[in-house]
């Protein structure tokens, strides 16, 4: 990783996070450009302006502990660890790919960094890392287990009967949501009568708490008291972080048929990257700039490194079923 | 994989279910159970019985009525390294957790290459000819054969019930065993010892040289009366039990098709895009020189399994529609 759980110094530790966040900034800038010139199947679906919560998330969580995202989830596969060579060649469908070309982007999966899966459908993924949580408790290991939604998820019956049985068995879960105000399209006010998604936790006895997802350091806070908490045997936590998508649901959607131009510009207003540059301040100005520019470095790297690489073997299509 | 023991001796169908997930559990610390009153309760049919006593609460995990939450749960345990044999308790109640098993489970290995291992097991029954109506009484295995990633076996004996739950358990793929609700009751001749069976067998369960009846799971003992009763009418039956659906043995259907060169196919489920449906467009693909007659199948209603019992009966296989049909077939 490239963050560190134990800083040796608090700005090492800051300049770590704001690492993460260029990077995933370089590579979804990058990204779009590929999907626009037809170089990148499928669908993109972005988190510009939601580029804090997974760098603040991760770095609250160890190399063997499990996790789940959804398909809008490779900010945290790439905080956790999880190598950006192999993510750039599975999003582009090479053979060189983390999973061989046959998932793409929505599918990434490496459980040797405890990533159980990106996931295609809303809250797909929730049970899954109940399950790592479960197999935790059964090892009785301190691993605690993360599983990362939107509020759009809060409206699928698969995960409440997860956030049930996570708290009936005490497990070591996190379940960090990311409010960003929209399910796709639909605001949270047209999707649910109670839009404090917090107090729905109370149904379950699940102790939650609402957090600025815009801020790196707030989000890695709430997820440091959860995970020593999991790590302790003493149940999950729902940490809700408020944040806002300010790019559309995916790459052919401007985002502005649901939205007003004011609200998407109040938002930009407080993105995460430039606030946390912000605080960081001007006497940081020099490193941030060479993070910046080692970053796009780097993923442009990664991108050359696999539209170079082959696409999977014909002879493979059917490998990998069954083991 | 094999059978160790030599020693058999004659016990229920749950009863050789609960034998194998017994010396599974006690083989592997990995193997657990996980499923609706599977633990203190015993299970409803019985066939977790004395395991929570056994092996403990980290092992035998009671869950709330939330198919979908558990099957999930199953999942993840599963790529962190656990061998989790899921209790469905009624096939009918896969409906509400198709997306946790077809959309999660059966496709987790091959769409990330191979990273994610899934050696999942989940046990369910199905089945009909108990009056439990539209909504207990399903066989739904050509869903889950339609969509790939899933092994899927239907034990028809209890020796077989032994076998397939142990050899689904060691199996490294995602698993449906599919028990049969009339069979819970069968007794028979099971192994004492560690007693597995390979997954992707068939086995012909009667010679004859007239026809082959291929078939599996409860229907297998319809089939074998019907041959039984076909016989007296100087018929030669081979009665072939499919038992794994997923993969399937073509070395033996193709031998059985090459010896008696026509074929019956029957089962309980509907026939509507059916097991016998898929096995007709292969065997004439594979081997329509073979045959001497159209394939012909006895198989449930395309109705919902009706309640009342003469209603029930006439949509679901019986001896005599096999027999009419099997004679059909040397028309």
């Amino acid at each position: 990783m490239a963050t560190v759980s134990k800083p040796d110094t608090q700005t090492e530790f800051k300049l770590g996070l704001y690492r993460q966040m260029v990077r995933l900034r370089a590579l979804e800038q990058r990204l779009t450009k590929l999907s626009r010139d037809g170089q990148l199947r499928g669908s993109l679906h972005l988190a510009t302006g939601q580029e804090a919560v997974p760098a603040g998330a991760c770095a609250a969580l160890r190399k063997d502990d499990t996790f789940t995202v959804t398909y809008r989830g490779h900010g945290y596969i790439l905080a956790k660890g999880v190598d950006l060579n192999l993510v750039v060649a599975e999003i582009l469908g090479r053979a060189t790919g983390l999973n061989k070309g046959k998932g793409g982007k929505m599918h990434l999966t490496d459980p040797s960094y405890g990533l159980l899966g990106a996931n295609g459908i809303v809250g797909g993924g929730v049970g899954t890392a109940v399950g790592g949580a479960l197999a935790s408790w059964m090892d009785n290991s301190d691993r605690v287990s993360m599983t990362v939604f939107g509020d759009g998820t809060l409206n699928q019956g698969h995960t409440h009967e997860a956030l049930n049985m996570a708290a009936l068995w005490n497990l070591p879960m996190i379940f960090l949501c990311e409010n960003n105000l929209y399910a796709e399209m639909t605001p949270l006010s047209r999707s649910t009568k109670v839009t404090d998604l917090t107090q729905k936790m109370a149904a379950y006895g699940i102790e939650a708490v609402s957090v600025d997802g815009n801020d790196p350091l707030a989000v890695y806070e709430v997820m440091r008291k959860a995970v020593e908490k999991g790590r302790k045997g003493k149940g999950p936590t729902f940490i809700e972080a408020m944040t806002y998508r300010t790019c559309g649901h995916y790459q052919n959607d401007p985002g502005t048929q649901y939205r007003t131009p004011a609200e998407i510009a109040e938002w930009e207003a407080q993105a995460p990257i430039a606030r946390f540059e912000k605080h960081l301040g001007a006497k940081l100005a020099a490193e941030l700039a060479q993070i910046n520019a080692e970053e796009i470095k780097v993923v442009d790297a990664a991108v050359d490194a696999a539209l170079a690489a082959p696409a999977p073997s014909i002879d493979d299509l059917q490998k990998d079923m069954f083991v | 994989m094999s059978t160790v023991a030599t020693e058999t001796r004659t016990i229920g169908y749950t009863a050789a279910i609960s034998e194998a997930l017994h010396q599974e559990m006690a083989r592997d610390s990995n193997v657990f159970v996980i499923g609706e009153d599977i633990g203190h309760f015993g299970g409803m049919f019985r066939a977790t019985e004395g395991l929570l006593e056994a092996f403990g609460e980290k092992r035998v995990i009671d869950t709330p009525i939330s198919e979908s939450g558990f099957i999930g749960i199953a999942l993840g345990a599963a790529m962190a390294g656990k061998r989790p044999v899921v209790e469905l308790m009624f096939f009918d109640f896969a409906l509400v957790a198709m997306d946790q098993i077809l959309n999660q489970v059966a496709k987790a290995q091959y769409m990330t290459g191979g990273m994610a291992k899934v050696p999942l097991v989940i046990r369910t029954q199905g089945g009909g000819y108990k009056g439990a109506a539209a909504q207990h009484s399903q066989m739904l295995e050509a869903l889950f054969l339609h969509v790939p990633g899933l092994k899927v076996v239907c034990p028809a004996t209890p020796a077989d019930a032994k076998g397939l739950v142990a050899g689904a358990i060691r199996d490294n793929n995602p698993v449906l065993v599919v028990e049969h609700k009339q069979l819970y009751g069968m007794k028979g001749e099971v192994p004492e010892g560690e007693h597995v069976l390979p997954l992707g067998k068939a086995y012909v369960r009667r010679e004859g040289t007239d026809l082959t009846i291929f078939t599996y799971s409860y229907t297998l003992h319809l089939a074998l009366q019907a041959a039984e009763e076909l016989a007296a009418s100087g018929i030669s039956a081979e009665v072939v039990d499919l038992q794994s659906l997923n993969p399937l043995d073509w070395s033996t259907i193709q031998a059985s098709v090459t010896k008696t060169h026509r074929v019956l196919i029957a089962h309980e489920s509907p026939g509507r895009c059916g097991v016998g449906a898929d096995l007709i467009a292969q065997i004439q693909e594979r081997m329509f020189d073979e045959l001497d007659a159209p394939i012909l199948r006895v198989t449930g209603g395309d109705i919902p399994v009706p309640f009342a019992q003469n209603l029930e009966e006439a949509s679901l296989p019986s001896v005599s529609r096999i027999v009419a049909q099997a004679k059909a077939c040397l028309e």
